[in-house]
């Protein structure tokens, strides 16, 4: 970004400018606008949230109103659409404080060690953990992987390095497609899938990976696809002049290049189906007692473990809806420790392309 | 962006090597296999969607048939998409723009992992701070619509006592989509040529006039086919909408505010399918199979948009 002016340019001719407001005084008439809103609000009953709406609302009538009278019709107007632009940020953010907020403070009560090391068998109240359910998270993810990445990584290098012509289109399109196919409808696919081999009712918990490979395949080729186009044909140059193979220029010098965007993209991935609740919901179902075979019967995931703790929480409900907040948190945790891990491979292990 | 294109300079007689073919097919394979998977997923789904389309209609859960079942969830997952849509598109232009042109340039770039933390939310939790958080501050809110906005049939009411309305489960479902419209409006904002923004501010303009000139023509197609693609998550959001809203079958209404409300199709399936068993299912998968072509042809016609974008602006 080459320009980013922290002021308007002068404005000459038109309308024409009649003056310039101080940089002062925008606070000045945010601030006078909270004192207002807040003398009369907060005795009449105003919430702290309506405060700050109202606040907002009345700051950005008040400077429009001031610049427009101060600097004219066009520097009034940017003015708005500043205040606009600046109050739908603080706006999106709301959401995002406010549900960590909730979930630490309504999940830490029950991070405990019980909530890691027992499962739900026998516990009806207090107690009680979700230490199957994290097992059977681990388990599923790791098969999806198992599934996802040598397609994803494979269909990418077909692609980037040999892909031409109307398949390589079909495919990029498709692929894009795919990304954006319901998880439950994923969900649907395994279960149809499974079904014809077991029979109807089938849950086991390759069918929750098979359903989350549908779903991670896609991502895992769309941005392993973007990281190879990164590397400098000049290195693929080079190893075909000295007489290596394709194939083992894709294999020792391409992806050791990209190892660490391909770390990223694999990364990133996993962390969006790790909280994945609809499709292992419809294939895996839920169990109170700890099953690690993930080809024999249902099995516990930590958002389906969380999503009966609250709509199953049995009586009394609210050690239920507890262990159901503490299961958010850990995912939340896990997710966020995954995004992290992600930032940090590609800033640690930035590729060297030299110059 | 620099992006290098597939070397297409090969020896002029190259050995055929025995390691070179086998590669070259798994990866070609492994290509090919992603297209099958999705052909697949519509097999699967019609498959097991015929026992439920050719049952008489009295067999089918509401004992009207399947049209008249999927119906209402089809209407409303396009209403809780739609009003989505409307509240986040503005939302998600008006947060690329901040990031893009407004935000001090150091703080632009960690803000935007904030904004993308959005998106890797899981929907569960979305779900439980849609009930925990937000349906009861709303329900402030929508006792005085119902008292002062009750001629708009939107805001009908009776207002619920809960806040578990459609309108939630929408501002939920925009907050989930906020990300994906703000994320791909970001990028093509970000790619505006330099010289139409400085042009526009030689001439000038304030920083609202050169965005309107300038960063918004070029940037439309983008938050369309963004706005699309937030359109196709939403409609296939399941978890989210399946704890956040009170549901009463076959209602089809447009009142917003009441607890009174026709569910989703994915939410629907979440909330049924693991009690169901025999024909039920087959019914739910036949829901999904409507939910399933109508995501496909959002995302088809939304890639097309974004694809297009991309085919003329990569040379400026």
């Amino acid at each position: 970004m080459a320009t980013r002016p922290s002021t308007p340019p002068p404005l000459t001719g038109g309308a024409g400018p009649k003056g310039r407001l101080p940089r002062w005084a925008r606070w000045a008439v945010f601030g006078g606008a909270l004192v207002v809103v807040a003398g009369i609000g907060l005795p009449a009953g105003l919430g702290l949230a309506l405060v700050v709406l109202f606040t907002a609302v009345l700051g950005t009538l008040a400077l429009f109103v001031l610049s427009r009278a101060v600097e004219g019709r066009r520097t009034a107007k940017d003015r708005l659409v500043t205040c606009v632009v600046v109050s739908a940020f603080a706006l999106a953010m709301l959401p995002l404080v406010s549900l960590v907020y909730e979930v630490v403070s309504r999940g830490i009560a029950r991070l405990d060690a019980e909530f890691f090391n027992s499962s739900m068998v026998g516990i009806v109240g207090e107690g009680g953990g979700a230490y199957h359910a994290i097992l059977g998270t681990l388990i599923i993810t790791g098969l999806t992987a198992l599934i996802s990445v040598p397609i994803g990584l494979l269909a990418a290098i077909y692609l980037v390095e040999y892909g031409t012509g109307r398949l390589k289109q079909a495919i990029t399109f498709l692929v894009d497609v795919m990304t954006g196919i319901p998880s439950i409808v994923a969900g649907l696919f395994a279960y149809a899938l499974f079904a014809i081999f077991f029979g109807p009712g089938v849950r086991m918990g390759i069918a929750g990976a098979v359903a989350l490979a549908v779903l991670m395949t896609p991502v895992v080729v769309r941005s392993a696809e973007e990281v190879l186009k990164l590397v400098p044909n000049e290195l693929r140059e080079a190893a075909y002049a000295l007489g290596v193979p394709k194939w083992r220029t894709v294999v020792r010098i391409v992806l050791p290049t990209a190892i660490a965007g391909l770390a990223t993209a694999v990364t990133l991935a996993v962390a969006r189906v790790i909280g994945e609740t609809a499709p292992l919901l419809v294939t895996v179902g839920i169990t109170n007692a700890t099953n690690l075979n993930q080809f024999d019967g249902r099995m516990a995931t930590l958002p389906v473990f969380a999503y009966y703790q609250l709509t199953q929480p049995g009586v009394p409900p609210e050690f239920a809806i507890d262990r159901a907040w503490t299961a958010a948190l850990v995912l939340i945790i896990l997710v966020m420790t995954l995004n992290l891990v992600a930032r940090l491979i590609s800033r640690f292990f930035a590729p060297t392309t030299g110059r | 962006m620099t992006t290098t294109s597939t070397p297409e300079a090969r020896p002029a007689r190259a050995v055929r090597r025995l390691g070179d073919r086998l590669f070259a097919g798994s990866a070609r394979g492994a290509g090919i296999l992603i297209l099958l998977v999705l052909a697949g997923v519509a097999a699967f789904l019609v498959i097991d969607a015929v026992p439920a389309l050719v049952a008489p209609a009295a067999d089918v859960p509401g004992g009207k048939g399947v049209p008249a079942y999927v119906g209402p969830l089809l209407f409303g997952t396009v209403l809780a998409a739609v009003i989505a849509l409307v509240l986040a598109t503005p939302l998600g232009v008006a947060i690329a723009l901040f990031l893009t042109h407004y935000a001090p340039r150091r703080l632009a770039q960690p803000l935007g992992y904030v904004v993308d933390l959005l998106a890797a939310i899981p929907s569960i939790v979305y779900g439980f701070w849609g009930i925990f958080w937000l349906a009861p501050r709303l329900v402030p809110f929508y006792a005085w619509a119902e008292a002062h906005l009750s001629f708009i049939p939107l805001f009908a009411g009776p207002a619920s006592p809960t806040g578990r309305t459609m309108l939630t489960a929408g501002i939920v479902l925009a907050v989930m989509i906020l990300p994906i419209i703000s994320a791909i409006s970001r990028e093509v904002f970000a790619q505006v040529p330099t010289l139409h923004r400085e042009a526009a501010l030689a001439l000038g303009a304030t920083r609202w006039e050169m965005i309107r000139m300038s960063v918004l023509p070029y940037g439309r197609s983008g938050v369309i086919g963004g706005a699309m693609l937030g359109l196709g998550r939403a409609l296939g959001e399941t978890l989210a909408i399946a704890l956040v809203l009170s549901v009463s079958a076959g209602t089809i209404t447009f009142n917003l505010i009441s607890s009174t409300n026709p569910s989703t199709i994915a939410a629907n399936i979440a909330l049924q399918f693991p009690e169901s068993s025999g024909l039920d299912v087959n019914t739910l998968i036949a829901s999904g199979l409507a939910l399933f072509l109508l995501t496909l042809v959002v995302n088809v016609l939304a890639r097309a948009i974004v694809n297009r974008r991309a085919d003329f602006s990569g040379a400026n």
